[in-house]
């Protein structure tokens, strides 16, 4: 019940920040609407890397803890992460193309790692569905998402560097929209997206962990030949039965 | 201090017995060689005839025929065991796991050095790049580069090997992973055919220099999780 409120506040700021994003805050006086796409574009980057971020701390818990709650919320970590991720690109270049006259634009550090990012973890999630233990499974994806959230910080700096030790800075770099002389309103109304996305992004990475521990109870009662198919089973039924481990 | 030397002596001894086995096996390294300098053939065949072309783009060919040889490499270096069932033996000896993973990932670094020092003169002859003055950066840019493809390969090798579709898994997992690194030895590759004008090799050296160790110590940490299960 709780989550569903949650839901609900969740749904209602995004309205309420998109609403502010379009039509209260003025247009650029460079970029035109075109802007705008960078309330949702950062905010999804950000809630993004917070994402992998949970993936790879659940990941390393388990490997100590090992305890498979852990490792679910690992997955939702990834999975909403790689929903964000690819939406993150999608407006990165929908403001791209008519910003920079490109829909990929190889000079730019963010761009190139966010990429990354989005290969690296479609990879966990395919590692995922081909491990059928779930201890395995848990492990192993603890171990990529571990590798993964080193790697990260590697290439962006690598990609930093590629460019900058070849070309100039980027005209139309997307941090100039953050610098000081931006107007306050801008800053103002990218900060209420984040936080709109940030209450999202709460309820998805709950409402998947939920799903996650729903299935893996399914797997484990299916196991045990307790189920010929699958059941419902109501979002707060799961947690209350958890096998010790 | 007696630990340090035992872990010592057993990343030795699987050294040196996955170099032998790879390197005396029928199917394994001239093959792999053979692929690496078929890609770099093919190369020439896609960008066209034009002989200035292929030589700019020869740092990231070479680097893209050894990440493709290096992949067949980390997948066979264990695949041999598993398909004996030696892999869980390995996985039961009492040992310290980071030494099992030091000898296994110093075996691929290996083979990917040779595999990497023999590419480099097919790459000079075939897209006509004077390699001879600067062949000191080049074989050190090839050993970085083999060191951390090997420490990321190894961990991903031993993750996938026992795992359904592992073929496609292993280049899935480690291609997005090895970017930086690929990217910084093209860098280092090139700077060294260049003979460095502005200075940069260091700064791509020391990039391949940290990720090889961030790569080691993370693999030789997590080795152990795959081991296990």
């Amino acid at each position: 019940m709780k989550t569903r409120i949650l839901g609900f506040v969740a749904l209602a700021a995004v309205i309420g920040a998109a609403v502010n994003g379009l039509f209260v805050v003025p247009a650029d006086l460079n970029q035109g609407d075109a802007q705008r796409i960078m309330y949702v574009h950062v905010a999804s980057a950000w809630i993004a890397y917070a994402s992998f971020g949970v993936t790879a701390l659940a990941g390393l818990g388990y490997l100590i803890r090992r305890d498979l709650r852990l490792d679910a919320l690992a997955l939702a970590g990834a999975e909403v992460g790689v929903m964000f991720t690819a939406f993150a690109i999608w407006g990165g270049m929908m403001w791209g193309r008519p910003v920079w006259g490109v829909y990929w634009q190889w000079e730019d550090p963010r761009l190139t790692t966010t990429a990354l990012l989005l290969a690296l973890y479609i990879g966990y999630l395919l590692l995922r569905r081909l491990t059928d233990d779930p201890a395995r499974r848990a492990a192993r994806a603890a171990v990529v998402g571990l590798i993964a959230a080193v790697d990260i910080p590697i290439v962006h700096f690598s990609v930093l560097w590629w460019r900058g030790l070849h070309q100039g800075p980027t005209i139309g770099d997307p941090s100039k929209i953050l610098n000081p002389s931006a107007p306050l309103q801008f800053v103002l109304a990218l900060l209420a997206m984040l936080a709109a996305f940030t209450l999202v992004w709460a309820y998805l990475l709950i409402r998947r962990y939920q799903l996650a521990r729903l299935e893996w109870q399914l797997e484990e009662d299916a196991r045990r030949g307790l189920v010929q198919t699958a059941r419902l089973a109501l979002p707060g039924a799961a947690a209350a039965e958890e096998p010790a481990r | 201090m007696n630990g340090l030397r035992q872990g010592l002596a057993v990343a030795m001894a699987i050294a040196r017995k996955d170099a032998i086995s790879e390197l005396r096996g029928r199917q394994a390294a001239g093959s792999t060689l053979f692929f690496a300098a078929l890609v770099l053939l093919l190369f020439g065949f896609a960008l066209g005839p034009d002989s200035r072309r292929l030589a700019e783009a020869a740092p990231g060919l070479l680097w893209l025929a050894i990440v493709f040889g290096g992949l067949l490499t980390m997948a066979r270096l264990h695949q041999l065991e598993a398909d004996d069932g030696a892999f869980e033996q390995l996985a039961l000896y009492p040992v310290d796991r980071r030494a099992i993973y030091a000898g296994k990932a110093l075996a691929g670094a290996a083979v990917m050095l040779v595999l990497g020092g023999l590419l480099l003169p097919i790459v000079a002859i075939l897209y006509a790049i004077p390699i001879g003055t600067a062949w000191l950066p080049l074989l050190i840019a090839v050993a970085l580069g083999a060191i951390g493809f090997a420490a990321i390969g190894t961990a991903y090798a031993g993750l996938t090997v026992r795992m359904r579709a592992r073929e496609v898994m292993l280049p899935l997992l480690m291609l997005p992973v090895v970017a930086p690194l690929l990217l910084a030895a093209v860098k280092a590759t090139a700077a060294s055919l260049s003979g460095d004008p502005l200075g940069e090799l260091g700064s791509w050296l020391q990039l391949l220099v940290a990720f090889d160790v961030i790569m080691l110590v993370v693999g030789a940490g997590t080795y152990g999780f795959l081991l296990e299960d």
